[in-house]
């Protein structure tokens, strides 16, 4: 290998040059010729029944080439939008999931649900003409609350589900944990909000649709993190095409964090309308259109309860949670709240007993799916925030009472399904109490004091499932799909390579890391390698990007494919070298007869294998070309210790994050500087979390956070320079020991940062988002308290 | 019935190269280059000048081009991402983002190196982090939790100046 660009090397990334000269091809920057435009007419009311939709003034206006409504999707026969995960009430019964056409179909139920598409040859004439669209709607009462949701009487969203409730779910061993809490010498309660996020990808989605009359084939570009998943849905559930008649092409893709896993209506009505109208159809929405319409994340009310002994070891944990769905089932929305969130209530505790229960409702809001980490920064919000008051109500050290109730040997079966192959949570811990100077926090909090500021620290030991996932598993669990990975290793007669994967890089920087891998195993330059992703006519299968799956379960593909391409080197080579195959050994990128000089290079060895001058066909093929499906055997763990350290402003409630300190276990890890890079973005997602982000609804529906005047991103002078360390061990469910690390300060963050203001201010009665004026009324409530 | 638009004429220089067009008058700057100079590097991220994905610079000004009609840019001199440098000749600032790992999905990243060059060429070479950190207030990055940007501008101001 070559170790300035193997595996463990910070290499800079080949995929930049294109990014950082404008060269980057988005969705939005692909235009095909005689392309027309689309604009999506959306429901300005958050529920109503459509009572009349005339659309014959927008259809004569100057440049419009088709209107099309739900009408034409039903004489289409074009299916409705899916929710790929099948989850089971209590009782056994199946989960209620309403009809979600891409255009409205009679009904509204949320305000930006799509109403109408109105093509033009330019975008301003399909926005101008969708003015000439009149509608009568029928105004409906509409229930934004989860808890207005389930009240008896409440208007009802989807008929198949008559008390909004998509489902009542539960996870664990109820009366073992009953039992445990009978044992209890203390007990902890929390109620917790797990505030309603908005995605914020800065690429927004788009899509252009593409049909070939003369193939019968059609072409969807759009922002997607797997472009075979959505041909596949496309395909087989919403009937646009057969998949060899659909190719589905995801170019350079700014950002995702989940909100681009999904199929939503505008690519399916793009791709479709380009052969209603008979041209491209393109649509790119503008940043207020995402905010109404991405898929949103979290939105979870949840009531918490942990057991302990006299000793302050944790008996038990039982969980209540009431989760936001949204109007509609996103594409993988029913899991996130369930098999991604309560399999990691257990931590990185030892809790002999867990019980939990979701409530899946629906309200007049946008759907709700998976934002990075999805459901196990939920989880990790709800065990950590209880860690810390446990430990507070206690009287012990958060750091003690977290180190006495880690879990210390490996492998760990938790009561809510995870088996843990390894980790060291207490050398994690020990490094983030060094690293963050943790000795010394009474000193840093009595200075503070002295200027009237408040300063305090907070913990979160977070554990998170990546590598997803086990396709036997998940398939038990409801799952529609397999969450495998495939790899082809195409080495060409000059020794170059071309990697396909069905991994999606949208800013995860694959073209380097894997790259990485394949110089690393092959001993071949890293610019000698291609990585081809993003397009299902070039890569022939995969599950594309999300949940930290890409080097686990992605690279792992790679591996197991590389394996192959070695074992046929050795073949070619043994005859190109006139010795017999078992004596050739590869290595530095020669193939070589053991105890002997004589040797091949990689190259010379492909060069051989294509010519087949030296072995005929009968003896072994030609070419060296290899591919590889790998299916994991286990979830990963990765897992770590993040401490925040705020000072706290009490006149103006201005939270400063005066330090952070992160040190993760990643197992493997491939390019520090990318990894770290991931940790950075994840940590300042968190923080958004915590400090700054919130999706509002008012009472009617009306999205009041819809724009970047309203919400707040986290900006750079919201944020601290990160001290981020590591700890290794290495997985052992996959060959290169990867456990993922793209969703870890997303998971981390927001505990840590509420533990720490929650610290500064001595009570725990502040939500997230912990904004200035948030956390200048729970300063006016310590202060109250004290005087008291 | 739409009636007919009226479209005047704009004219401007736009990476040294002269053009015209006749345009919508609505037509806005970031559409401008990206649409009818097939300059895409300029990107769209919102439409209230606040991500700063658009930022360009117009007559050695940075200048947020989603909110910057094509006709008030008669007669400037107008200079894009695809402007500043090239893969082989990259301007100082474009290698210290790629050196610091500056950038993950790319989007963010044209309208961050133009508002990097002229934060330098406001604020001079030495940048402390805390200054660079204000002065990127008008550019919005979801992936890199700015870290890394905040180096990568500091070492790009310093780079620039043995220009």
């Amino acid at each position: 290998m070559s170790s300035a660009t193997g595996i463990g090397a910070s290499v800079l990334r080949k995929e930049d040059f294109r990014f950082i000269t404008g060269k980057g091809q988005y969705t939005d920057d692909i235009n095909r010729q005689g392309q027309a435009y689309a604009y999506f007419l959306r429901s300005p009311h958050a529920h109503a029944t459509i009572k009349k939709l005339d659309i014959s003034a927008a259809k004569k206006a100057a440049g419009v080439v088709g209107v099309l409504t739900g009408d034409d999707l039903a004489a289409d026969k074009v299916g409705g939008l899916i929710c790929g995960w099948m989850i089971h009430n209590k009782d056994g019964s199946p989960m209620k999931a309403g009809a979600h056409p891409a255009l409205a179909q009679g009904k509204v139920r949320y305000v930006g649900d799509h109403v109408a598409v109105v093509i033009a040859d330019t975008y301003s004439q399909a926005k101008d003409a969708a003015d000439l669209i009149v509608v009568e709607y029928g105004v409906l009462p509409a229930v934004v609350d989860m808890n207005d949701a389930v009240k008896k009487g409440a208007t009802v969203i989807h008929d198949v589900a008559s008390d909004n409730r998509v489902y009542d779910w539960h996870l664990g061993d109820k009366a073992a944990t009953e039992a445990a809490f009978k044992k209890a010498k203390h007990i902890t309660k929390l109620d917790l909000v797990n505030n309603r996020l908005i995605p914020n990808a800065m690429e927004p989605r788009a899509a252009v649709g593409d049909y070939d009359s003369g193939q019968e084939q059609f072409t969807l570009y759009t922002t997607s993190q797997n472009p075979h998943v959505a041909r596949l849905v496309l395909s087989a559930f919403i009937g646009i095409a057969p998949e060899h008649k659909l190719r589905v092409i995801a170019p350079d893709v700014g950002g995702g964090f989940g909100s681009k896993i999904f199929i939503y209506a505008e690519e399916t009505v793009c791709v479709w309308a380009a052969k209603k109208v008979g041209r491209p159809v393109k649509w790119t929405a503008d940043r207020t259109e995402a905010f109404l319409s991405d898929a949103h994340g979290r939105d979870h009310l949840t009531h918490a309860e942990m057991a302990m002994d006299d000793k302050g070891k944790i008996l038990g944990l039982r969980v209540h949670t009431k989760a936001n769905l949204g109007a509609y089932l996103s594409t993988f929305s029913s899991c996130v709240p369930t098999y991604l969130y309560a399999p990691l209530l257990s931590g990185q505790y030892d809790i002999p007993a867990i019980y939990a229960e979701v409530d899946g409702i629906y309200t007049n809001t946008a759907p709700v799916d998976a934002y990075r980490g999805a459901g196990r920064p939920e989880a990790t919000f709800v065990v950590e925030r209880l860690m810390e008051v446990a430990a507070r109500e206690l009287g012990m050290d958060p750091a003690q009472f977290r180190r006495k109730n880690f879990i210390r040997s490996f492998p760990h079966q938790t009561p809510v399904i995870m088996a843990y192959d390894t980790g060291d949570y207490v050398a994690s811990l020990d490094k983030a109490l060094e690293m963050a100077d943790y000795k010394n926090f009474g000193k840093r909090k009595k200075e503070s004091a002295k200027h009237g500021k408040l300063r305090g620290i907070g913990f979160s030991a977070y554990i998170e499932a990546c590598g997803i996932a086990p396709s036997a598993a998940v398939g038990s669990l409801g799952a529609g799909v397999g969450l495998w990975e495939s790899a082809e290793v195409r080495v060409n007669p000059i020794g170059t390579i071309e990697v396909l994967t069905g991994s999606h890089s949208h800013g995860q920087g694959h073209e380097t890391t894997f790259a990485q891998l394949v110089s690393d195993r092959l001993g071949v330059d890293i610019n000698s390698v291609a990585i081809v992703h993003g397009d299902t006519d070039k890569v022939q299968f995969g599950m594309g990007t999300y949940g930290s799956r890409s080097g686990a379960v992605g690279m792992s593909a790679i591996s197991k494919a590389l394996d192959k391409v070695i074992a046929k080197g050795k073949k070619v080579a043994a005859y190109a070298l006139e010795a017999a195959e078992k004596d050739i050994e590869f290595k530095d990128g020669r193939f070589s007869v053991a105890g002997t000089d004589k040797s091949l290079a990689f190259g010379e060895v492909a060069l051989q294998a294509y010519i087949a001058h030296k072995f005929t066909g009968a003896e072994l093929e030609p070419g060296l070309k290899e591919g590889a499906f790998y299916d994991p055997t286990n979830f990963t763990f990765p897992s770590g210790v993040h401490i925040c350290e705020v000072e706290i402003d009490p006149d103006t409630g201005v939270t400063k994050i005066e330090r952070w300190t992160a040190v993760d276990d990643f197992g493997t890890i491939i390019n520090p500087m990318i990894v770290e890079g991931q940790v950075h973005g994840g940590i300042a997602q968190g923080v958004g979390q915590a400090l700054f982000e919130g999706a509002h609804y008012d009472k009617n529906g009306q999205l009041v956070t819809a724009s970047f005047m309203d919400y707040t991103m986290p900006r750079a002078d919201d944020l601290p320079s990160f001290e981020i360390g590591t700890t290794t061990t290495p997985c052992t469910s996959n060959p290169l020991g990867i456990k993922g690390c793209g969703e870890a300060g997303a998971i981390a963050a927001p505990p840590a940062v509420i533990n720490a203001i929650t610290d500064a201010i001595g009570h725990e009665n502040i939500a997230m988002p912990a904004t200035p004026q948030a956390v200048w009324l729970a300063c006016q409530a310590s202060r109250k308290m004290a005087a008291e | 019935m739409v009636e007919e638009r009226f479209m005047p004429n704009v004219s401007m220089t736009v990476n040294g190269v002269a053009v015209s067009a006749n345009v919508d008058s609505r037509t806005l700057l970031a559409q401008f280059v990206r649409d009818n100079l097939h300059l895409t590097g300029t990107h769209i991220g919102c439409d209230t000048s606040q991500c700063g994905a658009c930022v360009v610079h117009v007559d050695g000004r940075a200048v947020k081009s989603c909110t910057t009609l094509a006709v008030s840019c008669e007669g400037a001199s107008v200079t894009t991402i695809e402007g500043i440098g090239t893969p082989d000749h990259l301007h100082p600032m474009q290698a210290a983002f790629r050196e610091n790992h500056g950038l993950q999905c790319g989007f963010c990243t044209p309208g961050m190196i133009m508002s990097a060059i002229d934060i330098v060429n406001r604020k001079g070479n030495a940048l402390d982090e805390h200054t660079i950190r204000e002065e990127l207030e008008g550019n919005i990055c979801r992936c890199t939790g700015y870290h890394n940007i905040v180096k990568a501008v500091s070492a790009g101001a310093q780079a620039m100046s043995g220009k």
